[in-house]
């Protein structure tokens, strides 16, 4: 868990490096993915305490978000002024994007038709 | 004799990080656990829970946000190191993203370009402020990767993390009925579609469903966080360009 953890702020670490000297309009964060990724599709396998660690931090994910949400109390007067707005646009808005989502993915499964490897739940000819 | 001595421990205590962590985590596992207890019922959102018990605490007890942030930047920061992780569940499903590879492209780009589109859509029709719809604009992507865009475009950053979180918390609370509305049973895209909408609170929730729906959910997460991230500024520079 440890080693995999200081993997993983050493690539946070690489990434915000490569982002700062090549300007790039990413955060150093997902820059360190990608760095990640490449190295691991060049192995064979994921190391064991590379993937204890991810799947720790994954595991308790919506914990993370609890800090930033509890930012909703820094703009109470903006959005009591935009409130409605902004619910409006919010909900509206992810449900067209998963509605878009799931459908554009289904339908391009389905015209591959049902024989594709690992292809279930969604077949031709269901109901 | 007096409150004098509670007095002292709660100046003490007030002041020092331990608190705003500790509540932190009290009260998400306290939310947690009425979710879990309710079956994980979708509309028990824990970081709904979590965030509510956590703003009423620090209302009644008059706390302001900073003091609270001191202790809770702990928990926040881990965001990072939680981003560069995806690394690992993408590297796991690589396989099976390629062989999905034109439907899951092209589920992306067209789910992200309706987030965006309607999302901006809908608030300017509102009329609602350019900071906003800046802050607006990278909701549908997970809180750090928002903050760090809607600084590059001249957003508020910490207001794009809770238009994010809330975006996070909706997706997670209607994907269930939105895509049993439409008869999706496909496990991979009922996570793909949950991740993409509502990143890392969409991708948690789909995973306390189904393992499947929860891997395609952080893929879809993982990668419309990397295309934002990418094309957000773009957009807006082109766009900035041609007025």
């Amino acid at each position: 868990m440890l080693a995999g953890l200081t993997w993983l702020l050493v690539f946070q670490c690489l990434g915000e490096v490569l982002v700062r000297l090549l300007r790039l309009p990413v955060p150093g964060p997902v820059a360190g993915m990608v760095l990640l990724f490449v190295a691991l599709r060049l192995r064979a396998a994921v190391p064991a305490p590379l993937e204890d660690a991810a799947d720790g931090l994954l595991r308790h994910l919506s914990l993370l978000f609890v800090p930033a949400g509890v930012g909703v109390m820094l703009h109470f007067s903006r959005l009591a002024e935009e409130g409605l707005a902004l619910t409006v646009a919010l909900v509206a808005s992810t449900a067209l994007a998963i509605a878009t989502a799931a459908v554009v993915m289904r339908a391009l499964i389905r015209r591959r038709g049902p024989s594709v490897p690992g292809s279930r739940g969604d077949r031709a000819g269901g109901p | 004799m007096s409150a004098q001595p509670f007095t002292e421990i709660w100046v003490y205590l007030a002041a020092s990080p331990l608190l705003g962590l500790t509540l932190t985590l009290v009260a998400y596992q306290a939310g947690y656990r009425v979710y879990a207890r309710a079956g994980f019922h979708p509309l028990l959102n824990p970081v709904l829970l979590a965030v509510g018990i956590v703003v009423a605490a620090l209302a009644i007890t008059g706390t302001p946000y900073r003091t609270y942030f001191d202790g809770a930047q702990f928990v926040h920061f881990l965001l990072g190191p939680a981003v560069v992780a995806l690394a690992v569940p993408l590297a796991r499903q690589w396989d099976a993203v390629r062989a999905l590879a034109l439907p899951i492209a092209g589920a992306l780009v067209a789910g992200a370009l309706v987030a965006v589109a309607s999302a901006l859509g809908i608030a300017h029709a509102f009329g609602v402020s350019e900071a906003t719809l800046l802050s607006l604009a990278p909701k549908s992507v997970t809180a750090p990767i928002a903050m760090g865009i809607a600084e590059k475009i001249g957003g508020l950053p910490a207001l794009a993390a809770v238009l994010a979180v809330t975006t996070g918390v909706i997706g997670a609370v209607i994907g269930h009925y939105v895509l049993d509305a439409l008869a999706i049973r496909d496990w991979r895209v009922r996570g793909f579609a949950l991740g993409l909408a509502a990143h890392g609170i969409g991708t948690a929730r789909a995973f306390q469903v189904n393992a499947e729906a929860g891997a395609f959910a952080g893929l879809a997460f993982g990668l419309h966080g990397v295309l934002a991230a990418l094309a957000v500024p773009v957009i807006y520079w082109v766009l900035e360009a041609l007025r």
